[in-house]
């Protein structure tokens, strides 16, 4: 009895320091975390909310992705003064090219001049970069000649942007709607494209449309098609000088948004 | 003239009013040939299509969406006098049957001459689907904005004059086709606006006058 009453008066003799030197660290940790700057302790609450879509870390836009519409067999529209839509979408990605390669792009092509890959083909050459953009050039059958168009995916309304069916709990995108992920970027690139081509392509609309494209819904990256009016014209004339503009357009469009893209603004 | 030369000269007579009668053939028959043959679709189409009339038809200034005159690519409604049925499928094809057949002037055409609206269905949920002849995707022009411009035809045309649609599908001989031409893809649906809702532009003037065209039916 009287062996455990003296220990106890030991602890209480050793506990009261122990307790003096603990509130005095308690203190000194708290003034220190007080002057720490906040961005050396990031706290959940101070975190920025995460944006839906975004990935981890912005990549560098470096690739240009140019689908020249048509090839092989498929010749595209046809004017009746000869104008063959597949000819002179491969002029004008060439013009494109040179003009995105001036700006320090690196261009991919996703065909050759007697190349006549499929669209889903055209898709997956595109979806093998990263940190790339990808423009379809197409010529027209109407509208007033000389003239150019951007076009952009619509999103799709909210009640066919659910997700698809899900396998062990993983939500399945549908390859046909691929597209829907990046709708706003392409819409932005869609109308840097248009601003330029108003400016440069006199009797150009000012805004872009949103027009379900076929060659835009399964790439996996900002996308959109660009189309020059007319193979109607009664030579080409007047196609080939509009050419260079269009290519400075786009090259322009194309620089002012990766500035955008890698700033995050996008 | 010798009887010999006589008798030559009746034979090479008859020689050439007999090639004259044969070449007068022979040219009908290259004539006829060099027509265009009616298609499998255009008689599908006059036997598919004759016009429509039910009891509760009454004369309406519809509002057919045909190719603008003033901005090429975009579309201009024009008002059109038509007997309408208060049934939507038939409403609905009564208009399309307008818009196919019936713009004032070729250059406000938007869908192919030829073209022939095979079936309509209504869908309870409001969805409707249009199932067009191959003629509709063979015969528009190639392009994003030609294919645009007739899907959208379609579309504006049918929310502005038949209520209760919410959406459409537009089949190729009952089947979807992935694309219109070539660009525009028709693997999903286009979202109709009630007819309040439609965007609206002003009525297109075709005559000098102004007022609305009155069109045969």
């Amino acid at each position: 009895m009287e062996c455990s009453f003296s220990g106890i008066l030991l602890s209480v003799r050793f506990v009261k320091p122990i307790l003096i030197v603990g509130s005095l660290c308690a203190a000194a940790m708290l003034l220190l975390a007080q002057h720490t700057p906040p961005s050396a302790t990031p706290t959940p609450q101070t975190a920025a909310p995460p944006v839906a879509q975004a990935p981890a870390t912005r990549q560098t836009l470096n690739v240009v992705v140019l689908d020249p519409g048509h090839g092989g067999t498929d010749s595209g529209a046809r004017g009746g003064s000869g104008i063959v839509e597949k000819e002179v979408t491969m002029s004008l990605a060439r013009a494109v090219q040179a003009q995105l390669e001036l700006q320090g792009f690196q261009v991919v092509l996703t065909r050759q001049p007697d190349e006549g890959p499929t669209l889903d083909e055209r898709a997956a050459t595109a979806n093998a970069q990263r940190g790339a953009v990808f423009i379809s050039l197409h010529v027209s059958s109407i509208g007033a000649v000389g003239t150019a168009m951007a076009f952009y995916m619509p999103a799709a309304p909210t009640s066919e942007t659910k997700p698809g069916p899900e396998t062990s709990g993983r939500p399945l995108v549908r390859w046909q709607e691929a597209q829907q992920a990046y709708a706003a970027q392409s819409r932005k690139l869609a109308e840097l494209i248009q601003i330029q081509l108003g400016q440069k392509l006199r009797g150009s609309a000012e805004v872009p449309q949103a027009v379900a494209v076929r060659q835009l819904r399964s790439v996996m990256l900002p996308a959109v098609a660009v189309e020059l009016s007319s193979v109607a014209a009664a030579d080409r004339k007047p196609l080939d000088q509009a050419t260079p503009a269009l290519a400075e357009a786009v090259a322009r469009a194309v620089a002012a948004f990766k500035a955008a893209y890698e700033a995050g603004a996008i | 003239m010798s009887r010999a030369m006589k008798i030559t000269v009746a034979l090479l007579v008859f020689g050439v009013v007999l090639g004259g009668i044969y070449f007068q053939g022979l040219l009908d028959r290259v004539l006829r040939l060099a027509q265009p043959a009616r298609t499998e679709e255009q008689s599908r189409r006059e036997v598919l299509q004759p016009p429509i009339a039910t009891p509760s038809d009454k004369t309406v200034k519809a509002k057919i969406f045909w190719a603008s005159v003033e901005t090429p690519g975009a579309l201009q409604p024009v008002e059109v006098e038509l007997a309408l049925s208060a049934e939507t499928v038939q409403r609905a094809k009564q208009v399309l049957n307008m818009l196919v057949a019936g713009p004032p002037a070729p250059e406000l055409r938007t869908l192919p001459a030829d073209a022939a609206l095979l079936e309509f269905y209504l869908l309870e949920d409001g969805t409707a689907i249009a199932d067009f002849s191959g003629e509709l995707s063979t015969g528009t022009p190639s392009g994003i904005l030609s294919e645009q411009r007739a899907a959208e035809s379609i579309a504006r045309t049918l929310e502005s004059n038949v209520p209760g649609l919410t959406r459409l599908k537009i089949l190729i001989h009952g089947q979807e086709a992935e694309t219109l031409a070539g660009h525009l893809d028709l693997s999903g649906y286009f979202t109709l606006a009630p007819p309040a809702a439609a965007p609206e532009k002003p009525p297109g003037k075709l005559t000098a006058s102004g007022s609305a065209v009155k069109l045969p039916r």
